[in-house]
């Protein structure tokens, strides 16, 4: 056996450039497989990780995907405010233990900024019910501090007591800047692989106090309030974007939740944050699945060029295999000669498949994380992928008893004396 | 007198069913130490009755005794031992694994069958050392024994695939038409050390080709036609 393994590996190496390029095609696509997995299950875990302990969340009734996703994730703009008054409202019934109000539509420097009040600091969960926790500082106590996501203040560079100047709206550029209003940063949270890290935080007020001057989007011509005169106007907010609720008993959610559906004040929305994190994995879910499918294809296409070219190669090798005939090789070691050159190139394309993904995830990982808020962790290979590694090592096995087999009856005709 | 090293008696091979049998052998037998002449036309059948040697070939019918073992009664993996431990092959050209140096193609017997690993270290040397005694009475020089095969010339080519049909002293060697690729001069020479060699080993030379010019240095010289009835039936037709 170990010499048919030297005696393939030799015969690999001398035909090292066509099956050179099999093996880049195997490689890149065990990397785009495995590349796609792990996205798959890093965005599926910071997805489920990224809120919990809140029963519900409210907001003006518009979709409960639609919801999640500016209230959770802070993407996109949510286009029907509530009241404020409703939020009131929401607060005191009995039923209620907390409830912390949302207000977005800021950003700064692409990241949102998200207004709130302190309590968020207290209530907010993610992850198994962890709170979230300060590297620096502590929460905003005047109009103008902010509190920066770990990201924010990683990727921008910032410290305690910078300043910083929020833009209207969340497109980050080209957006108008509230630069007569800047912000002092107060706080910096630590690190919770959720959206939190990329969110500014501020107060109520500061969102209010910023737009005191502000109509329709834009700034009213030829007027202007100095940050220092805001204090002197109510900076009560007049909506806000959603409400985090916590209850005191978790039996009542349903309750709870048909009282919002029926608030006579205006139309309003609850859902249930692990129902609708399920529900927007779904419509995710088919996109990955999608993809994982097609990153399938390429594997399979990549071994399907791997078995055509040592298949080509074999008419070229009838001599070799008839001269190894000949010194005493049986047909079954040709046949074992040729399924170990594919599985060779399988087990060599999925070794550097994995280095290459290494690689990759180092490089661009925190680009992903910053462009797509997937933080994907830096590892070789988890058990997931492992099982696809496994799966593609069978397949390429599988595929390889085709030259394989093909050598075997080739040999067996041939003898000694092949006919070319 | 010791058994006979080949023994064939009515023995008839074809092809396939459809055709003309390609042999038809009523009696042949080749004793230990011969270095037998097997020559005939092209297409006689010569390369074929190699093949029934080397048992890659069955016959339909009749008996086929090599060293007292009855190849068509073997099974085949026991026929591909047999080949590897008691035969050496040498072809006409193209005898070398051309991504494997001079050293490791000779040693190649050695790897397939621990009988001929067994026999090359017998003489009390290493299995290294004895492909280097081989190589340099067949004339190749150190230089080379680390290049590829595909670098040298035709007669050195045929030079180390003699080195390597005699390495782990064989019972019979089978040499088909070696000397067919290399010029006139070079033939003579060739297989004046073949036989050297082979002597030096005690093995039985059963030496083909369609030359019947080189017959004279062997102890016997036989034409297949003459005792392939097939052939005779062919050529009668
Ligand atoms: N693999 C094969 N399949 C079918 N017929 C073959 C095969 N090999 C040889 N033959 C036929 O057998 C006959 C003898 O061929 P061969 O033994 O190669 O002759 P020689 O070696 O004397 O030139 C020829 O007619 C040839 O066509
Ligand atoms: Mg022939």
């Amino acid at each position: 056996m170990k010499h048919l393994l030297i005696l393939a590996a030799r015969s690999a190496w001398n035909r090292r450039l066509t099956l050179g390029m099999t093996l880049v095609a195997v490689t890149l696509s065990v990397t785009l497989l495995l590349g796609v997995e792990r996205i798959r299950h890093d965005a599926r875990e910071g997805f489920s990780h990224s809120v919990s302990g809140t029963d519900l969340i409210v907001g003006a009734s518009t979709s409960h995907v639609q919801l999640m996703l500016y209230a959770v994730f802070r993407i996109g703009e949510a286009t029907n405010n509530m009241r404020w008054q409703s939020y009131l409202d929401l607060k005191l019934n009995p039923a209620v233990a907390w409830a912390v109000p949302l207000s977005l539509g800021d950003s700064h420097r692409g990241f949102p900024v998200l207004g709130t009040n302190a309590s968020y600091f207290d209530h907010f969960r993610y992850g198994d019910d962890r709170a979230l926790g300060f590297k620096e500082g502590q929460p905003f106590k005047g109009v103008f501090d902010a509190v920066l996501g770990a990201d924010v203040a990683d990727q921008l560079g910032y410290k305690l007591g910078d300043r910083i100047v929020l833009t209207h709206g969340i497109g980050g550029i080209g957006g108008l800047e509230h630069a007569d209003k800047p912000f002092v940063v107060t706080g910096i949270l630590a690190p919770t692989g959720t959206p939190v890290d990329r969110t500014v935080h501020v107060s109520l007020e500061a969102i209010s106090a910023i737009h005191l001057d502000w109509q329709g989007g834009a700034p009213l011509p030829g007027f202007s309030i100095p940050q220092q005169f805001v204090q002197k106007f109510d900076l009560t907010p007049k909506d806000i974007t959603a409400v985090l609720v916590g209850l005191k008993s978790r039996i009542g959610v349903f309750k709870m939740q048909r009282y919002v559906a029926d608030y006579a004040g205006e139309p309003l929305l609850a859902v249930l944050p692990g129902a609708a994190l399920s529900q927007l994995w779904q419509v995710i879910g088919t996109v990955e699945q999608a993809l994982l499918a097609v990153a399938t294809m390429v594997v399979v296409v990549g071994l399907a060029g791997l078995v055509a070219v040592v298949l080509a190669s074999l008419n070229e090798r009838r001599r070799e295999l008839a001269i190894l005939r000949s010194v005493g090789a049986r047909p079954v070691d040709v046949f074992v000669l040729l399924i170990l050159e594919g599985l060779f190139i399988t087990l060599l394309g999925c070794i550097l498949g994995v280095a290459l993904l290494a690689g990759a995830s180092a490089v661009i990982g925190p680009w992903v994380q910053t462009r797509y808020g997937i933080g994907v962790a830096p590892r070789l290979i988890s058990p997931d992928e492992l099982r696809l590694l496994a799966a593609v090592i069978g397949a390429g096995l599988m595929s390889s008893l085709v030259p394989g087999y093909r050598a075997y009856r080739l040999s067996l005709a041939d003898g000694l004396t092949p006919r070319l | 007198m010791s058994d006979p090293v080949i023994r064939i008696e009515n023995l008839s091979f074809q092809w396939s069913a459809g055709l003309a049998p390609c042999l038809d052998i009523p009696h042949f037998e080749v004793q230990a130490g011969e270095r037998i002449f097997l020559y005939g036309p092209s297409g006689s059948g010569k390369s074929t009755l190699l093949g029934l040697f080397g048992g890659v070939l069955l016959p339909q019918r009749g008996s086929l005794r090599l060293l007292g073992v009855e190849l068509p009664q073997c099974s085949a993996s026991e026929r591909d031992r047999f080949r590897a431990g008691h035969v050496g092959f040498l072809f006409q050209q193209f005898n070398l694994i051309p991504y494997l140096s001079v050293l490791d193609n000779v040693l190649l017997p050695c790897r397939f069958s621990s009988r001929r690993r067994q026999r090359a270290i017998d003489s009390g040397r290493s299995l290294h050392d004895e492909a280097l005694r081989l190589l340099d009475h067949l004339d190749i020089d150190t230089s080379l024994h680390h290049r590829e095969a595909t670098q040298l010339s035709v007669g050195q080519q045929q030079r180390v695939a003699a080195a390597r049909a005699l390495i782990g002293r064989p019972e019979i060697v089978i040499a088909d038409e070696p000397t067919s690729a290399l010029d006139a001069d070079r033939q003579i020479a060739f297989l004046d050390l073949m036989m050297h060699e082979s002597d030096a080993a005690g093995s039985t030379l059963v030496f083909v080709s369609h030359d019947r010019r080189l017959a004279t240095a062997f102890d016997r010289e036989i034409a297949l036609p003459a005792i392939n009835h097939a052939a005779v039936l062919e050529a009668a037709a």
